[in-house]
């Protein structure tokens, strides 16, 4: 059982994120659940939610202890990188979050998201840069599972765009693979 | 592709009701079930014969249920604790007049406004009837989203079969997430039985009435004792509980909803240290599944009630058990929402102190 954190300011496409992922994961066969913080906790302008990702039964769908935070903003590191689980994995927008971590157990991955966005004409697709680098380092899902949730969630969206987010997994999942986030 | 949908739990309740035939929903909005309303104000719209109020006020929303359930409609409302509060004199009228209805209470911390995390704080009021009056409500109690799907389907059914308010409580956590979840087949409104009883007009028949003011003291007793025989004929009829890993249990958590399931976690980790643990779900908190536990009390002698308040379905539990099986209690009220290991710690701790672990 693996959880995940997405978080970062509200308008960056992370609820989306998570969304997309927890229904790629859902296809792919597996059991999980997506909890979304609501409520007081989205005032301030961050927004997070939580998808576990499970082969068995999966008790408690609360991001106590993540495996995995894919974080897109300064705030969004200081509230998670306490309470990850030791020998977790960091997914860090770098344009937005510059600052090293400070557990040692950790690992980080540093992906220019904002910068990749820039070369593809659009700052729309940053989350999905993220969760391209993402799927690629976790292999918990597939780039095609990836793009069949997502086309499952937004129907009747234009084929640039969705040709547009193709590229930006891609783009992500490359930087990953080519290894430029060490 | 699979049938299976990921959806939130609140839309996956107004989804389940339209394919249950719901076909009037009034609501007022308030955290965290905000989507329910949401969801039923479209669907809804796409539906012919269907109709959405957002109403003035949480006691507006019962009444118009009442209305339309009163015109023979499949007919409900949701909102959360302190929304439910203000519906509790629209509850008890349900009750007198034996009107089908279903309610939603997606709890939230409380007392007072408290807070928009989840909670089962409500438990005494959704069981207890929780208006004025001597009356019950039947209470289904979900654990999970695709149980959403399948009580509320339920929930509609018992509802015109007994012709008393159903209510389903769920809380926070229920009503945000998503999980995946496959709906039943909507049914065939045509195929449901008559109901004898609506007032549609009168034209060409009899008049009918539904009044629950009845002074004469001696017509509303028979009027009492026979809502308790249709409360008795229920309590025969529905109590349901779920066991998980009880068979060789020497202690059985008792918990229901979010607090089960994080218990069946916590469970599995006392499993996994040799315990043996085991798991009662009340599916039905109201009629209490009491004959299950009573049963259960011939081979265990350790209960551990588990819930997100400071102790309330433990008098049932106790209720049920007539002193036959000590009875412990772990509880975190407020909207704190416990961990599977925390759990599993509460479990162990209690194990080794009644020293199950020697015997």
């Amino acid at each position: 059982m693996k959880k995940t954190v997405f978080a970062g300011f509200g308008g960056q496409g992370v609820l989306m994120m998570g969304y997309v992922f927890a229904v790629a994961a859902m296809r792919d066969g597996r059991e999980v659940t997506y909890l979304p913080a609501y409520g007081a906790e989205m005032r301030g302008g961050t927004a997070n939610c939580t998808v576990v990702v499970s082969d068995e039964e999966i008790f408690s769908p609360v991001s106590s202890s993540p495996d995995f935070a894919v974080i897109m903003n300064k705030p969004s590191l200081v509230k998670y990188e306490g309470v990850m689980n030791g020998g977790g994995t960091i997914f860090l927008n770098s344009n937005h979050v510059s600052r090293e971590l400070t557990r040692d157990d950790l690992t980080s991955i540093r992906i220019p998201a904002v910068e990749i966005a820039k070369e593809l004409g659009s700052e729309r697709v940053v989350n999905m840069i993220m969760l391209g680098a993402f799927a690629a380092h976790t292999r918990m899902t597939s780039l095609d599972s990836i793009m069949n949730g997502l086309s499952e969630i937004v129907k009747d969206t234009k084929a640039s765009i969705m040709k547009l987010n193709r590229r930006g997994l891609d783009r992500g999942a490359e930087y990953i693979l080519k290894g430029d986030s060490r | 592709m699979d049938k299976k949908l990921l959806m939130r739990g609140s839309q996956v309740i107004g989804e389940a009701a339209i394919r249950a035939g719901c076909r009037f929903y009034a609501g007022y909005p308030i955290t965290p079930q905000n989507e329910i309303p949401e969801f039923m104000s479209g669907a809804m719209a796409d539906l012919e014969g269907g109709t959405f109020i957002q109403a003035e006020s949480e006691i507006a929303a019962i009444n118009m249920v009442i209305g339309a359930s009163m015109a023979g409609a499949r007919a409900m409302t949701s909102s959360s604790s302190p929304g439910i509060s203000l519906k509790q004199e629209g509850i008890s009228f349900l009750a007198a007049l034996e009107l089908p209805a279903v309610i939603v209470n997606v709890m939230r911390g409380g007392p007072g406004l408290g807070n928009i995390a989840p909670s089962q704080g409500d438990y005494f009021q959704a069981t207890r009837g929780g208006g004025h009056g001597d009356y019950r409500s039947i209470v289904l109690a979900p654990a999970h989203g695709q149980e959403l799907a399948d009580l509320t389907r339920k929930a509609f059914e018992y509802a015109d079969r007994y012709r008393t308010p159903v209510m389903i409580l769920a809380d926070g956590m229920m009503g945000q997430m998503m999980e995946p979840v496959v709906f039943p087949d909507p049914i065939n409104l045509d195929e449901l039985p008559p109901k004898p009883w609506v007032l549609d007009g009168a034209q060409g028949r009899p008049s009918r009435i539904i009044k629950s003011l009845i002074l004469d003291t001696v017509e509303m007793e028979e009027h009492n004792w026979k809502l308790d025989r249709k409360y008795k004929i229920i309590s025969g009829e529905i109590p349901h509980a779920e066991t998980y890993m009880t068979e060789d249990a020497k202690l059985v958590v008792v918990a229901y909803g979010t607090a089960a399931r994080i218990a069946r976690g916590g469970i599995k980790r006392a499993r996994e240290m040799g315990l043996k643990v085991g798991l009662l779900r009340p599916v039905t908190l109201w009629p209490f599944p009491d004959r299950a536990i009573r049963e259960m009390s011939r081979l265990v002698k350790d209960f551990m009630v588990f819930e997100m308040n400071t102790g309330q379905m433990i008098d049932d539990v106790r209720l049920s058990l007539e002193g036959r099986s000590n009875v412990h209690f772990y509880g975190r009220p407020g909207g704190i929402v416990s961990t599977p290991d925390e759990i599993g710690k509460a479990i162990s701790s209690l194990y080794y102190r009644q020293h199950l672990k020697e015997d």
